[in-house]
């Protein structure tokens, strides 16, 4: 039987807030539940998208994962450890990357940080040295490990918490924000190197972001959580396809023209020759295509698939 | 007891890093230690002016206080060198360095002791290393009285240890109150450094058996200056500093254990 490397069932977390209420003396304590009820498994190898507005549970979700935080109630298992209870014994086996804060020693060169790592999770010589090659090499560092780490550029900082968390070979690496203020370059090139770490290791990713490119790039999986609670569990495509979002035709026409009619889809405005027409985005386009082709002289055709932005803003307003 | 021992080269190889690093600004490193140890001076100076209007202090000639002082502030200065970053618990939780450290496979405590080590308090351990050794040419040895000596200090260092890590793990429960335990550690090491004989038998029985302030260097050095306890305390309280040390440590780990407890299970 396999089992799953993490594994969440009906995870709670409560936090007791002191408020102070208008006309009372002595500040009100009442319980808010920051997790409630959350379920899902990750199996090992997976890349899993965790996204959710800001104050939606993840980072005290992540905190649970990692041991940092006991958990009110509820069934939680990673690698097959408890993390609050066996948090030492976890470290060795998970790498987290905090995307706004640094383990690196500022003052210091890049390579006495990763040396530091080696002997607090007691790294062999050999995987060390074989792990550093290899991670240096594939993420262009080679000429920033002499450097001291402030004199590094954010992205060269990232790359190198990143390279910091992996060392010790972990299962499971938990990244925070990873691409945050990060330029357009910066962030490709750090999501092809998740993608070849999970492809050659087999590294389990679990990614926290607002950043849904990073989610587009990465994650075959996305986990939406919103009120401590997983709204959305499942492949991105599918999460795409979920009622109430819409794809978009954008028909060029020859001339000008009234609203385009066509069953199937509904007219979502005009510019010039150039109108859009919305229809769910569980149905094929074709048959609309083809209508459209049929009744008006057509330029050019193309179909917009919902923005993930919107899809997932659905999601949260429901 | 070998994970001790791996516990401990953690702490060195930790505190290494962070000497490497303030030695990346060695000017600001030499004058910071220098500071430190002249501040200390300009406090043993102000003994000795003291000393310049009268013979005695609480019945204590100035070499004897010189004694008193010196073991003291050896005491402290030792255990703030070595874990003097545990003050600072309560900016580690606010700006999440805590939770950071909570990821890594070694004990939270070591982490937090040696973070920001610095050899800057050299100055202090200098300066009070001078004057304990200034006022030892006074004592009249014998093999008891080293033995005595050197439990004193470790002791002491241990005692103020315990006392540092006791006091900030209040900052698991108010974030902000570092001063708090200042007025315990410091508050304590500088009461220390006069003969508590100047002071109400009711402070004596409040760094006896409340805070163990006074088997840093109260009685043991009753013995080894060999003098007659002015508060007639049982004899064998001059040879219960290591008890005293270890009772400490007991006391502050629990306490250590309950904040880390505290802060896993509210996450603030």
């Amino acid at each position: 039987m396999n089992q799953p490397l993490v594994d969440v069932r009906d995870l709670s977390r409560e936090f007791v807030v002191r408020r102070r209420v208008a006309g009372r003396r002595r500040r009100v304590r009442t319980t808010v539940a920051a997790v409630h009820d959350l379920t899902f498994q990750v199996g090992a190898g997976e890349m899993v998208g965790y996204i959710g507005p800001n104050g939606a549970g993840k980072s005290t979700t992540i905190k649970m994962l990692t041991g940092i935080l006991v958990p009110t109630s509820g069934h939680l298992r990673v690698a097959g450890l408890e993390p609050s209870r066996d948090r030492m014994t976890l470290a060795r086996r998970i790498g987290v990357v905090f995307g706004q804060r640094t383990t690196l020693w500022w003052d210091l060169p890049l390579r006495d940080s990763f040396e530091l790592l080696q002997r607090m999770y007691r790294i062999p010589d050999a995987t060390y040295r074989r792990n550093l090659d290899t991670f240096v090499d594939l993420l262009d560092l080679g000429d920033q490990l002499d450097t001291p780490v402030r004199q590094l550029s954010l992205g060269q900082r990232m790359r190198g918490d990143i390279t910091a968390a992996l060392l010790h070979d972990p299962e499971i690496l938990y990244l925070d924000e990873p691409t945050i203020g990060l330029d357009v370059v910066s962030k490709g090139r750090l999501r092809e190197f998740l993608r070849t770490l999970n492809r050659e290791r087999g590294t389990t990713l679990l990614l926290t972001t607002h950043d849904l490119q990073d989610i587009e790039a990465l994650c075959d999986r996305v986990i939406v959580i919103d009120h401590g609670t997983s709204v959305f569990d499942g492949e991105l495509s599918a999460l795409r396809g979920r009622g109430g979002s819409s794809r978009t035709l954008v028909v060029d026409l020859v001339d000008e023209a009234p609203p385009i009619e066509v069953p199937g889809a509904t007219h979502a405005g005009s510019d010039g020759p150039r109108q859009w027409l919305r229809f769910p985005a569980d149905v094929s386009a074709a048959p609309i295509v083809a209508a459209v082709a049929a009744r008006y002289e057509v330029a050019d055709l193309s179909i917009q698939e919902p923005a993930i932005e919107d899809v997932i803003r659905d999601l949260y307003a429901r | 007891m070998a994970e001790a021992v791996v516990h401990a080269q953690r702490y060195v190889d930790i505190a290494w890093l962070w000497i490497r690093a303030a030695w990346q600004y060695p000017a600001s490193f030499v004058m910071l230690a220098v500071g430190n140890g002249l501040i200390n001076l300009l406090d043993f100076l102000g003994l000795w002016i003291m000393f310049s209007h009268l013979d005695r202090l609480g019945g204590f000639a100035l070499h004897e206080v010189a004694f008193l002082y010196g073991a003291s502030s050896l005491g402290i200065g030792v255990a703030d060198t070595l874990i003097g970053s545990v003050e600072r618990i309560g900016t580690y939780i606010r700006t999440g360095r805590l939770d950071q450290m909570l990821t890594k496979p070694v004990p939270l405590l070591v982490q937090v002791c040696a973070d920001q080590f610095t050899l800057r308090r050299l100055g202090r351990i200098t300066q009070a290393a001078v004057v304990f050794a200034w006022a030892c040419t006074y004592v009249d040895w014998s093999p008891l009285r080293v033995v005595a000596a050197v439990s004193m200090v470790a002791s002491g260092a241990v005692v103020f240890f315990g006392l540092f890590v006791a006091f900030s793990c209040v900052q698991f429960w108010t974030h902000d109150a570092s001063e708090f335990a200042n007025a315990f550690t410091y508050g304590g090491a500088t009461v220390a450094q006069y003969p508590l004989s100047i002071f109400p038998r009711e402070v004596l029985v409040g760094l006896t058996f409340v805070i163990p302030i006074a088997f840093v260097n109260w009685y043991p050095s009753l013995f080894i200056l060999g003098r007659e306890d002015p508060y007639a305390m049982p004899a064998w309280f001059q040879w219960s500093s290591p008890l005293a040390a270890a009772a400490t440590m007991l006391v502050a780990l629990s306490v250590w254990r309950l904040g880390v407890r505290r802060y896993t299970s509210t996450g603030s």
